[in-house]
This record gives C-alpha cells, structure tokens and sequence, in this order.
C-alpha cells in the first residue's frame, strides 16, 4: 500500500511554553549537565544571559508539544506501533532563558517510502517572545515495514 | 574551559555510565513517557532485550560532548545533527569522540559518535561550533 502522503506541507497551530528556572535544572540534571550557567541566576548573568540558561538540547523539552501535533494527526497517520526515531536536528539562535516564552510551530516537511521504510519529516520553528528564532529543529520517524 | 586553549576546539571525548533510573528522571525532565524507556515488562513484550535509552538523551551527551570542547558555553553550539542507530542500555557505559572535520568563518565543523559496547547508537554526528 503506497504511503499517504497528503500531508506534506501542512503546518500546525502554535505551541506555547514558558521557560521556569527548575525545569531548566531538571533537565540539566537528567542529562548530566554542570555548568552554573544552567542552575545559577548569578552566574548565569555574570556570563551575559538575561537569566538561568537552558542547554541547547532543551528545545526538545519547549518543541515537544509543538511535534506532537503532526505526531498524532490522523492525515499524517503515523503508525506508531512501528515508530523509530531516525534522525534529528536543531539550529540554535538567540539563547531560551528561564521566564522566556517561546511559541513553536511544527509542520510536516516530507513523507516518502525508503528501503521499504516509510521516512516522516517534521519541523518544528521555535520563536522567543521578542521574534528571535530560539530553535530550528528536524525531526525523522522511520515507520519500518511499510511495504 | 581549562580544556579549551587559544580559542581552539580539542577532541570530543565524553564517558557515561546511565544508571537504572535515569531513564526515569529523563522521562520526567523531557516530558517523554514512552513505555518502552520506563517499563521493563512492556519492553519485553514489544521484543526488546530491556528498556532503552531515550535516544534524545543520547543526543544530549553528543551535545554536552561538542559544547565542552568548545569551552563549556552553550552558545557556541550552533548546530547538531545525528542519526539514531542501535539501542542504548542503561548501566552500560557511553563514549562519545569525536573531531574537527573542518574549519570554516569562525565555524568549526566536527564528525562524531556515540558508541555502547562496541554497538553505535549515535552516527553521524555532524556539528558546527564558534567557540565563544
């Protein structure tokens, strides 16, 4: 059955999230992270942020409800029991600080078959509350055994 | 920081050992619940060996790697990309490597991987650093 590939080019309402200080230390935590630029006010401004740091790879935290529209979106129709994360990539602009609010809008680049995988694309633009891009980021779900 | 001298990149090099609960902790942290990382049972039902590792927390050490060789400030990372590839297991240790492919504008572009047991669970790292 030949992969449905309508959706290509649909894009998905905003996602909002607003950055908290503890959460960027949670996460900071979880991966392993030890810089005070991610845990300390102080610090953080002494090196020239507005306020606590988030590391880079917190865009997954702030763009995950944001990918999950395309996700679970029935013209996209995305089998999850066969679902492998393939590839990923982001971008990195203008820093995300805790108190931050940054809108992400996701949206479906390509679907096409593969090896008899079927490769779902997403992309997710993340934008802070001044208008800077925060975050550019690819998303690649591989569905195995599509054909 | 000590490991970064005269504006230049050293090798990436990282090790870490995830223990039993961190795939806990990263699920909490991220927001990523997938049974597959959190619940023994439900793994083995769906025919893996164990749960796994969330593959973005993978990613993360390859972040952390890059972003340490070039000095430890987050903003020198400008971009990462990576490719997803065997499975990674808590309490078995992680090595990231990784080095300089090329230098371009004040952009250093660096070839890495992350590698579990002889297995790869992360190839084709491609990153591009400006050492703040």
């Amino acid at each position: 059955m030949p992969l449905n590939t309508g959706a290509i080019g649909k894009s998905f309402p905003a996602f909002e999230y607003e950055v908290g200080k503890e959460k960027i230390a949670e996460y900071a935590r979880a991966v392993g992270e030890e810089n005070p630029v991610y845990f300390d006010r102080g610090a953080a401004q002494e090196a020239g942020f507005r306020d606590v740091v988030a590391p880079p790879m917190f865009a997954v935290v702030y763009s995950w409800g944001a990918v999950a529209l395309p996700a679970v979106d029935p013209e996209v129709d995305l089998n999850f029991a066969m679902l492998v994360h393939g590839g990923q990539e982001f971008e990195w602009g203008e820093p995300a600080c805790s108190g931050d609010v940054i809108g992400t809008v996701a949206s479906v680049k390509e679907i096409y078959e593969k090896g008899g995988m079927g490769f779902y694309v997403f992309e997710t633009a993340s934008t802070n509350q001044d208008g800077a891009e925060v975050a550019r980021g690819t998303w690649t779900n591989i569905v195995r055994g599509v054909s | 920081m000590d490991q970064h001298r005269e504006g230049r990149l050293v090798n990436v090099d990282l090790k870490v050992t995830p223990d039993r609960y961190l795939p806990h902790r990263y699920a909490g942290a991220s927001g990523d619940f997938n049974p597959i990382h959190i619940d023994k049972e439900f793994a083995e039902q769906v025919g893996l060996p164990s749960t796994i590792l969330h593959g973005l927390w993978s990613m993360a050490q390859v972040a952390r790697a890059c972003t340490n060789a070039a000095g430890g400030d987050p903003r020198s990372l400008k971009r990462l990309s990576v490719q997803f590839r065997g499975m990674g297991f808590p309490e078995q240790e992680i090595t990231v490597t990784g080095s300089v492919k090329e230098e371009r504008d004040g952009v250093v572009v660096v070839a890495a991987e992350a590698d579990q047991a002889g297995n790869k669970i992360i190839k084709n790292v491609e990153a591009e650093l400006s050492p703040q």
